[in-house]
This record gives C-alpha cells, sequence and structure tokens, in this order.
C-alpha cells in the first residue's frame, strides 16, 4: 500500500516518541525530522533510523518538501512559533498536524469527533491532558447535560520537556476550551501538575464533572466504559483506577495513563496519548488522500 | 531586651492569614472579614499581607474548593483600607495564569509570590517575568522544598533569579523542617544568589517549629518571613505573627509591626472566627512528621471520615507516594484504593 510521506518538526520528547509510533503507521511514512539543535538526541535517533535531519528549524525542510513529496507535516514545538511553522508548510500544501497548544485549527479527539472534522489544512490536538480527559467528559455530557466539568492532570517531572514547561498558561487555556467545545460541558476547566517522584509516576488524570440534573449512575457507567475501551485501541495503558464515584450531582473519574515505552518509559503516558492521537488523525487524512477524497492545495500566506 | 547576634537586622514580616488561612477555613472567609483583618494589619504596620484563594490565583475549582467570593471581590474589598501595606497574591503556574495576574494587578496588587514545586522552578520564567513587566515586586516560591537537596534548592533559586525573581523562598509547606535544615537551605541559597537578592522563608508549625525556623532562616540571611496572625493557615498553622514579632522584638530584630496590637487581633478577630482550633493535633503533626504537604489535612480529614479509614493512615500514605501540592485529587484516589485493597485482604 501507498504511504503519505510526513515531516516531523521538533526533536524533543514529543517529536520523538512520536517518530515511533509514524514508523509503525501502515500509512504514513516519516521522511524528514526538523530540529533547532545540532547537537539533538532525537535528530541522532532519527539518523540512525534513516530519516532525513536539519537542525535549521522549519527553513531547513522547506526546500525539499516537493522532491520529497512531504504531504503531512507534524507540529511538536511550542505554541509561540506554531503559526508561522503551519504557515510555510501550509504554504508548501503540506498538511498540518498541530501537537502544540497554539489551537489555530479544529481541535481533535480522535474517539471524540475524529469522524466530523471540517475540511482544514490544520487540526489541533488539544494536550495530552486533553486526550486523556475529554474522552471521559463526553462520556458523560453524552448521557446527559455537564454544567462545569474539571480535570486534573498529574504529569511525572522527567516527561515534560523545555516546550510544555513554556506553554502552561497556553495548556491551561487550550485545554479548558476544548473540555467545553469537544468534551460537551458548559464550563471547564484544566489544572496541570508536575511530579517530580523517583521512581517516576505514571500519568494521573482525574475528571470531575457536575451533571445539571442527578446523574443516571448506570447509564453513565456504560457510557464511560465505552469510551474508555475506545481509547484503549490507539492508548492500551489508559486504564480506569477508582471510580466512577457519584456525590450528588459530582461524577469523579481517576484514570491512569501507561505509556509503550518508545521512547521515555512507560510513565510518560502523557507522551503516548497525544503522539498515538496525532498518528491516527494524521492516518485518518492520509486514508482520504490515498483515497483521493482529499485534495491538498499551496495556500498563499 | 535580650541581646542578640541578630540586633539591628531588619525582617520584612509578610502576613498569610488571608491566603494561606483561606485553607483554614474552606476558603469561607467573608469580605467583611478580609476588610477587617487587613484594617487591623494595616493599623499594626504589617508591611505585606496576601490576599486571595487559599491555592492563589485559578484557585477557585473543586480541586481546592470554591471561596465564598472571587479574587476580584477580595481585592476590592481590601484595597481601600491599605495604605502603607502591599497587597500580594500567590500565583502557581498551572492553576494561575498571566491574565489573571494583570487582573490582581489592575485591582491593586503589587506584589507576587510565583511557586513551583521545588524541582521544577523552570514552570515560572514568563509568570516572574510577567510580574516585573507589571513592576510588582516579584518573589520566586520554592514548595516542598524538603523534597530537594540544598544545593539543588540552590540550582533552582538560582533560576529563578535569573527569570528576574527578587527574592527567593525555602518554602516548608510541609512543616517539615528542622532548624538546621533551614540553616543548610537557606546558607545554600546565600551562597548561591547574588548579594542584592533577598531570601525568603515561609513555614508550617506541624512540628512546633515555626518560629525557630523563622529566626534560623533570619540568621542564616533570610530577610523576609512569612507568617500569619493567630497561625491561620493550612496544617497546624503558619508561624504564628504575633509571637515572631515578640521573638524579634526580644532578638532586637526589626519588624516594624506593632506587638500588641498584632495581639488584640489574634484574640478579638482570628480566634473567634477560626472553624476548628489551628493546632498540632494527631494529622498536622502527621503532615510534619510524613512531609506531606499541609493543604492535604483538612482533605484527608473530610474522605477518612467518608470512607471509614483514619486521617493519619491516608496522609502516611500519601507521604510514602510523594504526592506535592496541588495533587489534592489524589487523597480520594488513595483512600479508594487502600478500601480496595482492605477489602481484597478481607
Amino acid at each position: 500500500m501507498n504511504k503519505i510521506k510526513c515531516a516531523l518538526i521538533g526533536s524533543g520528547n514529543i517529536g520523538t516518541d512520536l517518530l515511533y509510533k509514524v514508523l509503525r503507521s501502515e500509512v504514513l511514512e516519516p521522511v524528514w525530522m526538523v530540529g533547532i539543535d545540532a547537537d539533538s538526541e532525537g535528530l541522532a535517533r532519527a539518523r540512525d533510523l534513516g530519516i532525513k535531519t536539519t537542525h535549521e528549524g522549519v527553513d531547513g525542510v522547506l526546500p525539499h518538501l516537493a522532491a520529497d513529496g512531504v504531504q503531512i507535516a507534524f507540529d511538536a514545538t511550542s505554541a509561540y512559533v506554531h503559526k508561522e511553522n503551519s504557515d510555510k508548510m501550509n504554504a508548501h500544501g503540506v498538511f498540518m498536524v498541530d501537537l502544540t497548544p497554539a489551537a489555530i485549527g479544529p481541535l481533535c479527539v480522535p474517539p471524540v469527533n475524529l469522524d466530523s472534522l471540517a475540511e482544514t489544512m490544520n487540526v489541533n490536538m488539544i494536550s495530552c491532558a486533553g486526550q486523556a480527559t475529554i474522552p471521559i467528559v463526553y462520556g458523560v455530557s453524552r448521557v446527559q447535560g455537564v454544567d462545569y466539568a474539571e480535570i486534573i492532570a498529574s504529569l511525572a517531572s522527567k516527561s515534560i520537556g523545555a516546550g510544555t514547561r513554556a506553554n502552561l498558561d497556553e495548556f491551561t487555556y487550550t485545554t479548558s476550551n476544548a473540555v467545553c467545545q469537544i468534551g460537551g460541558a458548559k464550563k471547564g476547566k484544566a489544572l496541570c501538575i508536575i511530579n517530580p517522584a523517583e521512581p517516576a509516576m505514571i500519568m494521573r488524570n482525574t475528571i470531575y464533572c457536575m451533571t445539571e440534573h442527578e446523574p443516571d449512575q448506570e447509564k453513565i457507567t456504560e457510557s464511560l466504559m465505552d469510551m474508555i475501551e475506545k481509547v484503549q485501541r490507539y492508548v492500551p495503558g489508559y486504564r480506569l483506577v477508582n471510580g466512577p464515584v457519584f456525590e450528588g450531582n459530582k461524577v469523579a473519574v481517576f484514570m491512569e495513563v501507561a505509556g509503550l515505552g518508545d521512547y521515555l518509559p512507560t510513565y510518560a503516558g502523557n507522551l503516548d496519548i497525544m503522539t498515538a492521537a496525532a498518528c491516527r488523525t494524521a492516518e485518518m487524512y492520509a486514508e482520504k488522500i490515498l483515497r483521493g477524497e482529499m485534495q491538498l492545495v499551496a495556500e498563499a500566506s | 531586651m535580650t541581646n542578640s547576634d541578630l540586633a539591628g537586622r531588619k525582617v520584612l514580616v509578610h502576613d498569610m492569614c488571608l491566603r494561606d488561612g483561606m485553607h483554614a477555613k474552606k476558603e469561607q472567609i467573608t469580605t467583611e472579614q478580609m476588610r477587617a483583618f487587613a484594617q487591623a494589619m494595616e493599623n499594626a504596620g504589617v508591611p505585606m499581607i496576601q490576599v486571595t484563594h487559599g491555592a492563589g490565583l485559578g484557585g477557585n475549582s473543586l480541586q481546592h474548593g470554591f471561596a465564598l467570593h472571587s479574587n476580584e471581590e477580595y481585592w476590592d474589598a481590601v484595597a481601600p483600607v491599605l495604605n502603607n501595606t502591599v497587597m500580594s497574591v500567590l500565583l502557581i503556574p498551572g492553576l494561575g495564569t498571566m491574565n489573571e495576574l494583570r487582573l490582581a494587578y489592575d485591582h491593586g496588587a503589587r506584589s507576587v509570590h510565583v511557586a513551583t514545586h521545588s524541582t521544577e522552578a523552570d514552570t515560572s520564567p514568563q509568570h516572574i517575568a510577567c510580574g516585573r513587566e507589571l513592576g510588582m515586586d516579584t518573589s520566586g516560591f520554592l514548595m516542598m522544598a524538603h523534597l530537594n537537596t540544598p544545593s539543588g534548592l540552590a540550582t533552582e533559586a538560582k533560576k529563578m533569579e535569573s527569570y528576574g525573581a527578587q527574592t527567593v523562598y525555602v518554602t516548608d509547606s510541609a512543616g517539615y523542617m528542622l532548624p538546621e535544615d533551614v540553616t543548610q537551605y537557606v546558607t545554600a541559597l546565600r551562597n548561591e544568589l547574588d548579594d542584592n537578592t533577598e531570601i525568603g522563608f515561609h513555614g508550617h508549625n506541624n512540628l512546633g517549629m515555626g518560629i525557630a525556623n523563622s529566626i534560623a532562616a533570619v540568621r542564616a540571611g533570610a530577610s523576609r518571613i512569612d507568617c500569619s496572625v493567630a497561625g491561620l493557615g493550612a496544617g497546624a498553622g503558619n508561624t504564628p505573627l504575633e509571637a515572631f514579632v515578640a521573638v524579634c522584638d526580644r532578638m532586637g530584630i526589626e519588624t516594624g509591626c506593632d506587638m500588641f496590637a498584632l495581639m488584640d487581633m489574634a484574640e478579638d478577630l482570628v480566634f473567634p472566627m477560626m472553624d476548628h482550633i489551628v493546632r498540632i493535633d494527631r494529622s498536622s503533626l502527621t503532615l510534619g512528621y510524613a512531609g506531606v504537604y499541609s493543604t492535604f489535612l483538612l482533605h484527608a480529614n473530610r474522605l477518612g471520615e467518608k470512607y471509614g479509614i483514619p486521617p493519619r493512615d491516608i496522609l502516611i500514605e500519601l507521604g510514602r507516594k510523594k504526592m506535592i501540592g496541588g495533587q489534592e485529587d489524589m487523597i480520594e484516589d488513595t483512600a479508594l484504593s487502600m478500601l480496595k485493597e482492605r477489602d481484597s485482604a478481607a
């Protein structure tokens, strides 16, 4: 089967983990990895795997996009530079999957809205916490109205790279917004805690939903189990630890996300859920391109 | 007056009863109480007071509790009665944001503690820079300091200084430190930081060490001490301000505060409004002993009762799992997991 060629921008934790996911894909083929540091470990790994690399940022790959047939790019850099990266890629007719919290394109949580995304040249993956918690919020809101949803993500310090650390405000805004827009809550809030414990703690997520009316415990539980199973299809380490706990109109769900250990060890489930979701999303677009249902057009920036 | 080696030293005391004290009141302090407290502290010459939700900017949540009023309403109640006293706020990146800091400035806040866990200073550069751009007195606040080594903490403090922090705090959130620990941490910071960067100490009284630790900090070079009138704060409370000022008076350390006015405030305003007497009891003592975040106290008491598990056992388990400030959700999760384990063992 033909594969759609991809460029990965960002050679940090997320970009490097993503590389392993894309390598396993049946419809995607990584051909370029872009960094800004010649000594980056991620770039060295990519070279060892036979991927072309540049440490000159996006401008280093632009002259090669057409010749190498790149049609999809992933951006795993920073919200602050994403728009510029995306504009340059789109101008060359390359579709952009955004793993930063920049959120300039429509938001995507695969098990919730992958099939109903609008036509676009840029799709945003929200945040690791968004990918881990929005399926749960949606699992409640599709049963009955949710006035307020709050999500708390606890992440192992070793799994959090420089980009994420510099984007905590954007993380908060983008995730809160997505809890409403994609999760279906009327109001949303996102909190993030970075824990340095040794041995490193596995990513944990707590989701609280305040339902409009008394929660239908049986229906909500059934709906949540269905959503968890859907996420497990692409993130096997997604697991319910405790709950759902019902207290008045509050529904509390306590999740854990173990990763596959592709780049960082299994505690870094936050990398996996983000990169697996991005890969799944890119595959959907790749399939459309391969079937001729989607035309990529170079856009003037 | 006792002669002491610290005679003539100047210390800026920073009151926490309208921020850390919010934890002890489950965030239910009224705007009238806030205004009365602020007026009393202005009258007593307290140079700085912190006013926000217990968890700071963005704190209103199921995780940290919803306060009786928004931060804006609290600031608007307090700011008009302050003249010489500066109003400060707490900002924990990941919970609060720079937009909320700008809002705090618009409502009269002129000082900020930008707080991170003791090993995660690099989540704070934007927020510290934002404080400085606004012209605020900006401190870096390294929480749960005992979970880092003295030299490790000094490295993190140096980062905060490089982002623009004018003061860096050794924050003993668990009330775990002993005076000799405080000496080591503050000394490590003093050796690492520029001479014109101030060092602060924020203590909790869980092991009864609040005042002794604060004095040890001053002796090692700290010039800012967080206290709270009547100790109103999380766990067994903060270093009681009126008692700290009394000890400073005896030692010749200058705080500029009126000790009798603060004593009266503690007795007449603060104690009467406490829901429980903030003291060293078996739960708060466990926090200090096991090195657990002081704010976990009331959550563990409530959930212990709900699930029939001694709060002390929950707190010890949280300490073992190295849970840090902000992970209040993990208290219920831990209680549920303990319950499962107990049921499967039975």
